[in-house]
């Protein structure tokens, strides 16, 4: 290889750079934006699963069976001995919400007996461990725990060490300190992998004291890879009968949605991103064309030059690259809270905590931006391949392509079209939802390019007629600048219609939540008692004059087709009679289910049994029950049955007796009987407004990562524009000088350019505005049904569109600012020379 | 035992080894899985420690000595069935204090509890093991009305006297359900039940019930078989760990063909000779003290057993009571894959007198 000629050529194609800053920022900013968005929002996956992994070890301890007290409550600890003498594969299990006086938010206590602890438990307490073949099964298992220091006074418990992390910023405690509790400090914090984020792990001894539980405990595990004795429960321990495992959920099935979702996001920044720099890369070739001409004729052979074209968009994606990581690592951190509360709020799972870029993610983020750089520039590399050595160097707008492949675009567009009215008809499940969204997404896209031109050719046959001829050049001007702009004005729409769709699901879900929760908290204020201080609540309850009616709410749980489902009893009374919001009902469906003879199912239950009203309800503990009615159980991840108190009971004998809606008279007095009731030990009350409120914020946590990503989706389309104004500003000049020649000043030449684009975006938002409301019913009546089981209205929201468009408008005129600013600087001469030369 | 149970077991192992000093052998003479277990904690202090002098006293001996590291009930037996077909049975349980803090109960008590069982006949060799806390009633031992047990294995007295007892355990694909009679009293190993295992002088309190008859059912598979023989019930307390360079030992129990006893074992040294210590114990009771001078105990022929070497025939010679034993096993494959593996198993004895008994093999 001729080293001299290739760094010489290297060097005289970098210097244009130097004469282009904007252009080399654009590049970098088009390939730093692809890869961080992409690295972002996989880095956001990736550690959701690995908290989903996390809890799983803990998590696992609920989907053993157990042996539970036969009326609820915890269970006496003095059958332990027995039950193990009889050959019960049991070991008790405590497992409440633990207050740290100080910590933002209760801690979940766990307190295991290690020695019978089922392997099963998967709490991984004392690590390590051999496969079938004997070799160390887990390498990155937490180091054992000293089973004396766990057992033994002060003990330990062990906490994850992101959960250490939190309360060391809330509390100022470290590993080795003890919290403090209402019943007392904990045994000294161990970090340890081996607990579950947000679970404090402690021997059972100590476990006890903090619960306030001597004596008792939750419920006693059974080791299912145990023999269960022949011996009946009721010989041993007739107060404990045996519960089925509580079916856990799999979480990265159920936020399989939320995945696909950012995937998607991250998916469409990484192409608009890569837009952008096939923008500034074809640009910059072109306007190289002449330099590369000439070191061809002075003779570098054109693989030296494709060589030094290729080292420098390296370069240019290795910098991209880094830039990008850092910033993708940025906005992940920044997004980490708000995907957290989706995560918690929307599906019930477990949330990442932290975020962690290891060194793979950086190569790969930066094998990401080199492909990346390849795909946008393979076909400029190409060209420069090809080029005749005595070919004149003449420029060719790279976006001519574009005019030529109109008529193909508009062919896609249809066939995309079609696809979509397809998939919308005749499609099923998420994953068709999403390809129907991004079908109907890419067809209007193509058809963008194709509409605005109509809507210009309009104009200027409008403009020639009525206003002069000023007015027919600036619309025949823009259809001129329309190929190099449709690329950026395509992301503006879809940025607009994502924001239009996503905001009316949002908007439209948080009217139907609002209204649906105003009917759902029915009862001025909600009691619940913990295991054991259930007569205590319902003493209180029945002593206090304010108190109109206690509607007690028993709960339990079973599984149905596999997966958990809420029973919810309730007692017969007007309130949930007049309240109580019914999607559909039978005849008489109060009357039928008080008296045990129909069962309310929720939405979700509904459509993921395929039920309708009278079909039968196959519950376990009797015969099947008709569905009376079906209600609306909005952000509910698992499905619920309403029953009786009685049919409960009947069914469920283990079912919780602690709940109690309690209607308050006069209802002012709501805010003091929860007070009182809250301050009881053992119980927690809360009047319906806190609840409401507290729904509320859980809400618009929910969707906070929504609204963070639609802004970011409009910051990229935004760049877009900006990159595809400054790259044909330059080659502007020959469009506008004539016009400036004829008398027309730079300011007013300036002020029609500024108009010019801002019209263009105007149009482009009010294409996109029916493409949002196609968006957003996709998402309401496809999505959303398939991702959670429940149907949503579909509202409109006019006002938002007019801001939206504004939006657009504004950032348009944001993004013309900078070469305009140009544009004013430029000298006569500059404008004059345009004449001059040889185009 | 079960790759299920193996890793359970190691894990707890893994949390118990990290309570001691690292000790490179185990415990004093005694027995067993204790090769692993006992070393565990090789740090004495604080606990109770063996002095020679100390009075036995019965029924009180019997039940567990908590403020001593380590202790075990340790129960073998030779039956054989109608047919004549001979098999082998061990019930064994362990306590470990992992801290010298006798006085605590309850949750917050330093006992842990190992238990082993085995069933052995010619062709099978069936094991189960335990791990059990003490304290709040999941294993544990009375002194009387005695009762040891952990979970629902147990070896339990019927009435307030020792005798007759009741002996149960079972795994996978095997149990056992056996009466034990005493037929002779129990006697005290070493001198006067103070049993030295070292030069240097590490010992524990040893006694034996050797006199023991059992007879019940077994269930190999699903064969349930009657079955009666003699049986030895070891007892064995000491908190102070083995020699560093003492790897493992060669224990022995034998009844012989006319009512005589003889238990022997070997703790093996490197780079010296093992130390031998041997009692020959008559049909009434008596128990004398054999001088090692006088017995010869060596490997006559090794087999291949879990991937190692194991001395699996021996002889015995004692020239002074005319006494030259081959000792061959009934099985050879009675390894016993627990977290701390050994080889124990029922043996058969011939040469100048007939006999059966036990034998276990440690460090090997």
């Amino acid at each position: 290889m001729n080293w001299r000629g290739f760094l010489w050529a290297l060097t005289a194609l970098a210097s244009h750079w130097r004469r282009r800053p904007l252009l080399l920022a654009a590049a970098l900013v088009g390939l730093a934006a692809a890869t961080g968005l992409w690295i972002g929002v996989q880095a956001l996956n990736a550690e959701a699963r690995r908290a989903y992994d996390d809890a799983a070890r803990a998590m696992s301890a609920a989907a053993l069976p157990a042996l539970v007290a036969e009326g609820g409550g915890p269970a006496d600890i003095a059958r332990f001995g027995p039950l193990r003498r009889a050959g019960w594969p049991a070991s008790p299990l405590i497992d409440v919400d633990l207050v740290v006086e100080g910590a933002p938010a209760p801690l979940r206590l766990m307190g295991v007996e290690p020695v019978s602890l089922p392997e099963a438990a998967g709490l991984a307490l004392f690590g390590g461990g051999e496969d079938e073949a004997g070799n160390d099964a887990d390498a990155d298992a937490p180091p054992a725990p000293d089973y004396a220091a766990f057992t033994r006074p002060p003990g330990r418990a062990l906490i994850a060490p992101a959960t250490l992390a939190e309360l060391g910023d809330a509390l100022g405690v470290g590993a080795g300190d003890r919290l403090a509790t209402a019943r007392g400090q904990t045994p000294p914090l161990v970090a340890s992998a081996a607990a579950a984020p947000g679970v404090l792990i402690m021997d059972f001894g100590f476990a006890q004291r903090l619960a306030g539980m001597e004596g008792r405990t939750t419920r006693f595990l059974l080791d299912p890879d145990a023999e269960l004795p022949a011996a009946p429960l009721s010989d041993i321990a007739p107060d404990l009968r045996r519960a089925a495992p509580r079916a856990a959920a799999d979480p990265a099935q159920l936020t399989e949605s939320f995945h696909l979702n950012l995937t998607a996001f991250g998916f469409l920044a990484f192409a608009v991103g890569l837009f952008i720099a096939h923008g500034a890369v074809g640009l910059a070739f072109e306007q190289r064309r002449g330099l590369m001409r000439s070191l061809r004729a002075c003779g570098l052979p054109a693989w030296t030059l494709c060589a030094a074209l290729g080292a420098e968009l390296l370069g240019l994606a290795l910098l991209a690259g880094v830039a990008g990581i850092a910033g993708g690592a940025t906005v992940a951190a920044a997004l980490l809270p708000d995907v957290a509360a989706s995560l918690r709020g929307l599906y019930d799972a477990p949330a990442p905590d932290a975020l962690s870029l290891p060194l793979s993610w950086w190569l790969w983020g930066l094998g990401m931006s080199v492909a990346g750089a390849a795909v946008a520039s393979g076909g400029a590399l190409w060209k420069a391949a090809r080029m005749p050595v005595l070919d004149s160097a003449r420029p060719e707008a790279w976006f001519a392509a574009a005019r030529r492949a109109r008529t193909r675009q508009g062919a896609l567009a249809g066939a995309l079209a079609v696809v979509a009215a397809g998939l919308a008809a005749w499609g099923e499940g998420l994953v068709a939802g999403f390809a129907m969204i991004g079908a109907m997404l890419g067809a209007a896209a193509l058809a963008l390019p194709l509409a605005l031109g109509a809507a210009l050719a309009g104009l200027q046959g409008l403009a020639d007629r009525r206003w002069g001829p000023l007015a027919a050049w600036m619309a025949a001007d823009a259809r001129q600048q329309l190929p190099g702009l449709s690329l950026a004005l395509m992301a503006l729409m879809i940025a607009l219609a994502a924001n239009v769709g996503v905001g009316s699901m949002v908007d439209g879900f948080r009217l139907t939540f609002e209204s649906w929760l105003e009917d759902r908290l029915a009862a001025e204020v909600y009691a619940e008692a913990e295991p054991g201080a259930a007569p205590r609540l319902a003493a209180l309850i029945a002593a206090d004059p304010r108190i109109s009616a206690d509607l007690p709410e028993w709960r339990a749980e079973t599984v149905l087709d596999g997966a958990p489902v809420e029973l919810r009893g309730f007692a017969d009374h007007p309130t949930w009679r007049t309240r109580w919001p019914l999607l559909e009902a039978a005849p008489g469906a109060w009357d039928r289910v008080a008296a045990g003879q129909g069962a309310m199912i929720s939405e979700q239950l509904a459509r993921r049994l395929d039920l309708g009203l009278g079909d039968p309800l196959e519950l376990a503990g009797g015969a099947a029950l008709p569905v009376a009615a079906i209600f609306a159980d909005y952000g509910n991840p698992k499905g619920q049955v309403r029953l009786s108190n009685a049919a409960l009971a009947a069914r469920a004998p283990e079912a919780e007796r602690g709940r109690h809606a309690l209607r308050v008279t006069p209802p002012e007095a709501a805010e003091a009987v929860a007070a009182e009731l809250d301050a009881a030990e053992g119980v927690s009350a809360m009047e319906q407004g806190s609840i409401r409120a507290l729904s509320s914020r859980i809400f618009e946590r929910t969707f906070a990562v929504t609204g963070a990503l639609n802004t970011l989706t409009f910051g990229v389309a935004g760049i877009a524009l900006a990159t595809a104004l400054l790259s044909l500003s330059a080659a502007r000049l020959p469009q506008t000088a004539p016009v400036w020649a004829m008398g027309t000043s730079r300011r007013r030449l300036a002020a029609m350019e500024l108009g010019r684009i801002m019209g263009l975006a105007l149009l482009t938002a009010m294409l996109a505005t029916p493409l949002g409301v196609a968006l957003a019913w996709a998402l309401v009546a496809v999505v959303n049904v398939a991702a959670f089981g429940w149907r949503l209205p579909l509202h409109v929201f006019p006002a938002d569109w007019l801001r939206l468009a504004a939006l657009a408008v504004a950032a348009a005129g944001l993004a013309a600012a900078i070469p305009l600013a140009g544009f004013l600087r430029t000298s006569p001469a500059a404008l004059a020379k345009v004449f001059a030369d040889e185009r | 035992m079960s790759a299920e149970g193996r890793r359970r077991a190691l894990r707890l192992l893994g949390a118990l080894a990290v309570t001691g000093a690292a000790a490179p052998a185990g415990w004093l003479g005694g027995r067993a899985a204790a090769q692993g277990y006992a070393g565990l904690g090789a740090d004495a202090e604080g606990y109770s420690q063996v002095v020679e002098g100390r009075r036995f006293a019965f029924p009180r001996d019997r039940g567990p000595h908590p403020d001593f590291r380590i202790e075990w009930w340790y129960l073998t037996a030779n039956l054989s069935d109608a047919a004549g077909r001979a098999f082998g049975v061990q019930w064994t349980l362990f306590r470990q204090a992992v801290s010298p803090d006798p006085g605590l109960d309850g949750w917050a008590s330093p006992q842990i509890w190992m238990g082993h069982a085995a069933l052995t006949s010619a062709d099978r060799h069936l094991t189960a093991e335990k791990f059990g806390r003490g304290g709040v009633g999941q294993a544990g031992a009375v002194a009387q009305p005695f009762r040891a047990w952990i979970d629902d294995w147990r070896m339990e007295s019927l009435g307030d006297a020792f005798s007759p007892l009741r002996l149960r355990a079972g795994g996978r694909g095997f149990s056992y359900d056996l009466g034990l009679r005493a037929e002779g009293p129990e006697v005290l190993q070493g001198r006067a039940g103070y049993s030295v295992k070292s030069e240097s002088g590490q010992a524990s309190y040893y006694y034996s019930a050797p006199f023991l008859r059992a007879s019940g059912e077994i269930r190999l598979g699903r064969e349930r078989v009657e079955v009666s023989g003699p049986a030895w019930l070891d007892r064995e307390w000491s908190s102070q760990p083995l020699e560093a360079d003492q790897p493992g030992w060669d224990w022995f129990s034998v009844h012989l063909e006319g009512g005589d006893k003889l238990m022997l074992y070997r703790m093996r040294r490197v780079g010296a000779r093992p130390y031998l210590s041997a009692a020959w114990i008559r049909p009434d009771g008596a128990i004398e003290r054999l001088d090692p001078a006088e017995v010869a105990l060596a490997p006559a022929a090794e087999a291949e057993v879990a991937g190692r070497m194991i001395p699996l025939e021996w002889t015995v010679e004692i020239p002074s009571r005319g006494l030259a034993l081959i000792v061959e096993p009934l099985n050879t494959a009675a390894w016993m894959d627990m977290s701390f593996p050994y080889w124990e198993g029922p043996i058969r004895v011939e040469g100048s007198r007939a006999g059966v008994g036990y034998m276990e093999l440690t460090g090997y």
